[in-house]
């Protein structure tokens, strides 16, 4: 009863920060919102028995991701006014076409086909006796170690494309080269310099400004 | 105890909120991404609802993956948008129009 009663209220709290992530005026609150929305999404999937991606959502959703958001959000100097500029008119469509939506689906959900009974067999069955982390992990790197890798480099390929999105080579800025540094020679720095012995050789040289 | 039902619906007004969102905020790109992660969380509770209740392991390992390519996603679609934003000063979509014909 206690568990019904808290997926009510976290359910009530992550549909409220979902609608103000849509609605909100300033995107840095929207994302703030999108982070209280992460934060009870995480623990909703504890309550089902999901410990292990509730965490990793807190930790790369919230620590990383959102993180990221923020920084964007933050860096771009955005015109407010004209990115609000015809919200009113679409609320209008948007709306219906998203209660339309619910309804259908509430409707779908509602007819018992998928009540767990009519469910197939589990083609993974989740063992009674470990936790949640050590058999996603157990079935993560034995039967999945293929889309693990695959996903490593899906990553791998995101930090590339990031990084090389977002570099700029500009003009005129001093940088230091050091391939160049490195393969100078002594001939190409070192200058002997003749001079001519004077009559004033062995005086202080600030007397010569021009020499 | 939490029926399976509670779940979908949840899932299903999560994803009908980023619906709407996409529709609201036409011309701001980063509320659009942020809709667009509101939808694959609806998505991830769907499978972490079915996950539970069938009793099967391997719900979880796709939201694992859909986690990862969510990230991904969500880390390029934000560099695009710095780029968007030196060449253009701004991220409205309907300045987008460059290869409109």
């Amino acid at each position: 009863m206690i568990e019904k009663l808290l997926f009510y209220v976290f359910a009530a709290v992550l549909i409220f920060a979902a609608t103000m992530v849509i609605t909100a005026r300033n995107p840095v609150h929207a994302a703030l919102f999108l982070v209280l929305a992460f934060f009870n999404s995480a623990v909703l999937w504890i309550i089902a028995g999901a410990e292990f991606l509730g965490i990793v959502l807190v930790l790369v959703y919230v620590g990383a991701v959102m993180v990221l958001f923020l920084f964007v959000v933050m860096m771009l100097d955005i015109n407010l006014a004209r990115l609000r500029e015809g919200f009113i008119r679409h609320l209008y469509i948007g709306l219906p076409i998203a209660a339309i939506i619910v309804v259908q689906m509430i409707l779908v959900v509602n007819t018992g086909a998928m009540s767990p009974g009519e469910m197939p067999e589990p083609a993974m069955p989740i063992p009674e006796d470990t936790g949640n982390t050590s058999m996603l992990g157990g079935v993560l790197y034995t039967v999945y170690v293929y889309p693990f890798e695959l996903a490593a480099v899906v990553l791998l390929v995101a930090i590339i494309a990031s990084i090389m999105l977002t570099l700029r080579r500009r003009d005129g800025v001093k940088h230091q080269d050091v391939a160049e540094q490195v393969r100078v020679r002594k001939e190409d720095r070192l200058r002997k310099a003749q001079f001519p012995r004077t009559a004033d050789d062995g005086r202080n040289d600030n007397e010569h400004p021009d020499r | 105890m939490i029926e399976l039902s509670d779940f979908l619906i949840l899932g299903a007004i999560l994803f009908s909120l980023g619906m709407a969102g996409i529709f609201l905020n036409r011309k701001n790109a980063i509320v659009l991404l942020m809709s667009i992660e509101l939808i694959l969380l609806a998505v991830n509770f769907n499978f972490i609802a079915f996950s539970t209740f069938m009793g099967d392991l391997a719900g979880q390992v796709f939201v694992f993956f859909i986690l990862t390519v969510a990230a991904a996603e969500s880390a390029i679609g934000l560099a695009i948008l710095v780029t968007l934003f030196r060449s253009r000063e701004s991220i409205n979509v309907a300045d987008l129009d460059t290869m409109k014909g």
